[in-house]
């Protein structure tokens, strides 16, 4: 009865993507032959409004009971193709997509083998059409929220979009306040706008929106579900400080026994702060904390006659009995906004980060610049004013030998800005830039280098092979790749123009999402063109360097993305779901069990009444390896039927 | 052995990883030899041992299946089913004939587009040196 069945077959050209390399004419030619295909044509751009057209039209002419679309990979056109084949009155998993392009023409040059596959898998694709079965999904209603990991620019940005838009917004932050890396710069290239006083209003915001549920120094434990409904556990660390009764005074960390000699992580180790802290004075919340492993209360159970920070504070908000506490809840759509980690100068040790004082990295300058920074904002390094002042660039970037074989994007202009602002406040300095090559690529930037090359900064193309000392100096030796020579530079103070990681606490978010990372480590994106903002797993988005390096406008704009994506989902009242899961045959089904073991999301429950197992289709995500395990063959998994790949096995042999 | 031998193999690559790799290496435009003929599956755990002698009885020369890295997987451990499964069939296909290297089970992920293909060029060629699947004139009987 099968065989009644009529296919309609489309073969793209891609332009020229597929029909370079493949006959398409005779791809054509040869599935005309089969005796279910009702109609078979090719065309230039199948995916274009013509060519949907025409598979519309042949649809109706032909009544044809399944399509198959013969053209690019079903991951980057599927979702086009079920939607024209739905607008007809088709029902969508009637539809197969064959992938000649990315997986034949672009990877064969010769033209005859490279035809004779794409036949082949066309032959397959028909196969499979002629036993696809309609589907029905069943729609299920999306949780109105969202969650958001990370409380940088990215998630700040993404967090107030979503929360503009009427929905709720939980912001999840590991650190004790919300900020990232952009609060501890000091300017931004190439406007030299302060960066506090274009982040801290935002950081405010956060803090009073009324949809935005702010959760710092708290770490996400836990992610299940899928979209539309992915269950949350955040585990909010014990802060020792009641959040409720803090005011933010400060009084305890004056007081506390360790005032200024603990290293701040904010200042990059080089200011000092209490056990008790807020990591920087504009912090949000303004709420203090108690570092555990600072704290000598808590290390060794007595601080003195009594902590310090108690006899301080008049809030009485000191809780040395705080333990972390596990809160949960739900949301439709996420956006991974974790951030990135500078290069540790260590790796590169013929740098002599770890050996010289005057050896800095750019994140460690950029908090000597900050007027809230160790030296309030004086460029003094080592007690003194420095004069003669090196950069190197490409430090942990475009380096295979670190692994780092990506450009870092943000360095060569960060350099720029921190030699403009070294030169504005020493004006005598003497400033060489050594770099590898100049990348000014953003709005504004390629003449923001020109003006800081005007203003004195010497730039010398070439990268510098070691910083050594001798004699009490310290000296820089590089090639000039453009005079063909080596030369050597005395400096007071070097600067490694470091690049950025991924965060390495992100990992742990990717697993638990089962997101994608790119070759550099960062996550991956959907597509790289296309879906720039998008994961594979649905209902999650991308956010910021979370995605891989970029400055601060391209980390907002793809924030906003994010939250515009978020938005969109979370503002349909249901979703449909993926009526791609494994069912049971119950008269076939011996209970024996075998499933049930298998089934990483629990999904299978035995049916005690009637002796067979049951499979929840809301859990199923639809892995097929119950169907594939199961000794009775009672297991169908829909669209992936065991008939439906032989049947693809058979054609391809 | 026919003049103008070429290894046929069939593929079973799971749609999150592997597949996305294989895509990958088109996007790329990495070459290998055109022998492979892909079926899309969304878990590699979706494939059994029927399939695959499914596959060698009705002529494949090598069987291929791709999967997500170890800690990768879409379905959390479906890549570690395939591994068992496949890990047993192997020694079963050995005592019936079939060289175990003609069944190969790889971990790539989507972002492992010149591993892909390296896979493809190796695989191809080992499956050459091993010559037709001893029950290829078999399968071309029964037909």
């Amino acid at each position: 009865m099968i065989f009644l069945k009529d296919i309609g077959v489309f073969i793209c050209h891609c332009g020229v993507n597929i029909s370079n390399t493949v006959d398409v004419k005779k791809v054509v030619e040869e599935i005309s032959k089969l005796p279910s295909v009702a109609i078979c044509e090719d065309y230039q751009y199948m995916c274009s409004d013509p060519g949907q057209e025409l598979i519309k039209r042949s649809i109706k002419e032909h009544d044809l009971d399944a399509v198959v679309v013969a053209a690019c990979s079903p991951r980057m056109h599927e979702p086009t193709f079920r939607a024209t084949v739905s607008d007809v009155g088709m029902n969508p998993y009637c539809f197969e997509m064959s992938n000649i392009r990315e997986q034949c023409s672009w990877v064969h040059h010769e033209k005859d083998k490279a035809t004779e596959k794409a036949i082949d898998l066309v032959k397959s694709a028909v196969a499979r059409a002629l036993l696809l079965e309609p589907l029905q999904s069943e729609a299920f209603p999306v949780v109105p929220a969202a969650l958001v990991v990370g409380g940088g620019i990215a998630g700040i940005q993404a967090s107030l979009d979503i929360a503009n838009s009427g929905f709720k917004v939980y912001l999840v932050e590991k650190e004790p306040s919300i900020g990232g890396h952009m609060a501890q710069f000091d300017k931004t290239f190439p406007t030299l706008d302060c960066a506090a006083c274009i982040l801290t209003p935002k950081m405010v915001d956060v803090a009073r929106h009324p949809n935005i549920e702010l959760l710092t120094y708290s770490e996400v434990e836990e992610i299940s579900g899928s979209i539309g409904n992915f269950n949350v556990k955040v585990k909010k660390k014990a802060r020792y400080v009641d959040m409720d009764k803090c005011t933010g005074c400060g009084s305890c960390a004056e007081s506390c026994r360790l005032v200024g000699k603990i290293k701040s992580e904010f200042d990059m180790g080089l200011g000092k702060r209490s056990a008790i802290y807020v990591p920087f004075p504009q912090a949000v919340p303004l709420k203090y904390t108690i570092d555990p492993d600072a704290c000598l209360f808590i290390k060794h159970g007595r601080c003195g006659k009594s902590p310090k920070c108690v006899d301080a504070c008049t809030t009485d908000a000191i809780k040395f009995d705080d333990k972390p506490e596990i809160v949960e809840f739900n949301v439709g759509a996420i956006v991974v906004a974790t951030g990135y980690k500078e290069f540790s100068a260590e790796r590169k040790p013929e740098f002599g980060y770890d050996l010289y004082s005057n050896v800095m990295t750019g994140l460690e300058l950029e908090r000597i610049f900050a007027p809230s920074g160790p030296t309030g904002g004086k460029p003094i390094i080592n007690g003194k004013v420095p004069k003669k002042i090196v950069f190197i660039s490409c430090v942990g970037s475009r380096d295979k030998k670190v692994g780092n074989p990506y450009c870092s994007r943000v360095c060569c202009m960060y350099i720029a800005k921190q030699a403009h602002l070294l030169k504005e406040k020493i004006p005598d300095a003497d400033i060489t830039v050594m770099y590898t090559d100049m990348r000014s690529f953003g709005k504004g930037y390629e003449e923001f280098y020109e003006r800081v090359q005007k203003e004195g900064i010497k730039y010398r193309r070439g990268n510098a092979g070691e910083v050594y000392e001798d004699g009490g100096k310290i000296y820089v030796r590089a090639e000039d790749t453009l005079l063909g020579e080596p030369y050597e530079l005395e400096a007071d103070l070097v600067v490694l123009g470091t690049g950025l990681e991924p965060e390495p606490y992100a990992e742990g978010i990717g697993k638990m999402l089962h997101l994608s990372l790119s070759s550099d480590g960062f996550f991956l994106e959907a597509h790289p063109k296309l879906r720039p903002v998008d994961t594979v797993i649905d209902g999650v988005f991308l956010a910021g360097t979370a995605q891989g390096p970029k400055d601060i406008p391209d980390t907002v704009a793809q924030a906003s993305g994010a939250a515009a994506h978020v938005v969109n989902l979370i503002s349909k009242k249901e979703i449909l779901s993926e009526p791609t899961i494994a069912v049971v045959d119950e008269d076939a089904c011996v209970g024996c069990k075998t499933c049930m073991l298998l089934c990483p999301f629990d999904a299978h429950e035995f049916d005690e009444d009637k002796g067979v197992m049951t499979i929840n289709s809301a859990m199923c995500k639809g892995c097929g390896s119950c169907a594939a395990a199961c000794p009775s063959g009672s297991i169908k998994m829909n669209h992936f039927t065991k008939d439906q790949i032989v049947a693809q096995i058979l054609e391809v042999l | 052995m026919e003049e103008n031998w070429e290894p046929k193999i069939v593929g079973f690559l799971c749609n999150w990883c592997c597949y996305a790799g294989a895509d990958m290496a088109g996007t790329s435009r990495m070459q290998y030899p055109p022998n492979i003929r892909v079926i899309r599956v969304m878990c590699s755990s979706r494939i059994n041992a029927e399939m695959i002698i499914k596959a060698f009885q009705s002529g494949a020369d090598a069987v291929f299946i791709g999967g997500c890295h170890p800690g990768d997987c879409h379905y959390v451990d479906g890549n570690y089913r395939t591994k068992k499964r496949v890990d047993v069939l192997k020694r079963l296909i050995g005592y019936v004939g079939i060289d175990p290297k003609r069944l190969r089970l790889e971990w790539i992920s989507a972002a492992e587009g010149e591993e892909f293909a390296e896979t493809m060029r190796n695989f191809t060629e080992d499956v050459r040196k091993l010559g037709p699947s001893p029950l290829k004139a078999l399968a071309e009987e029964m037909v």
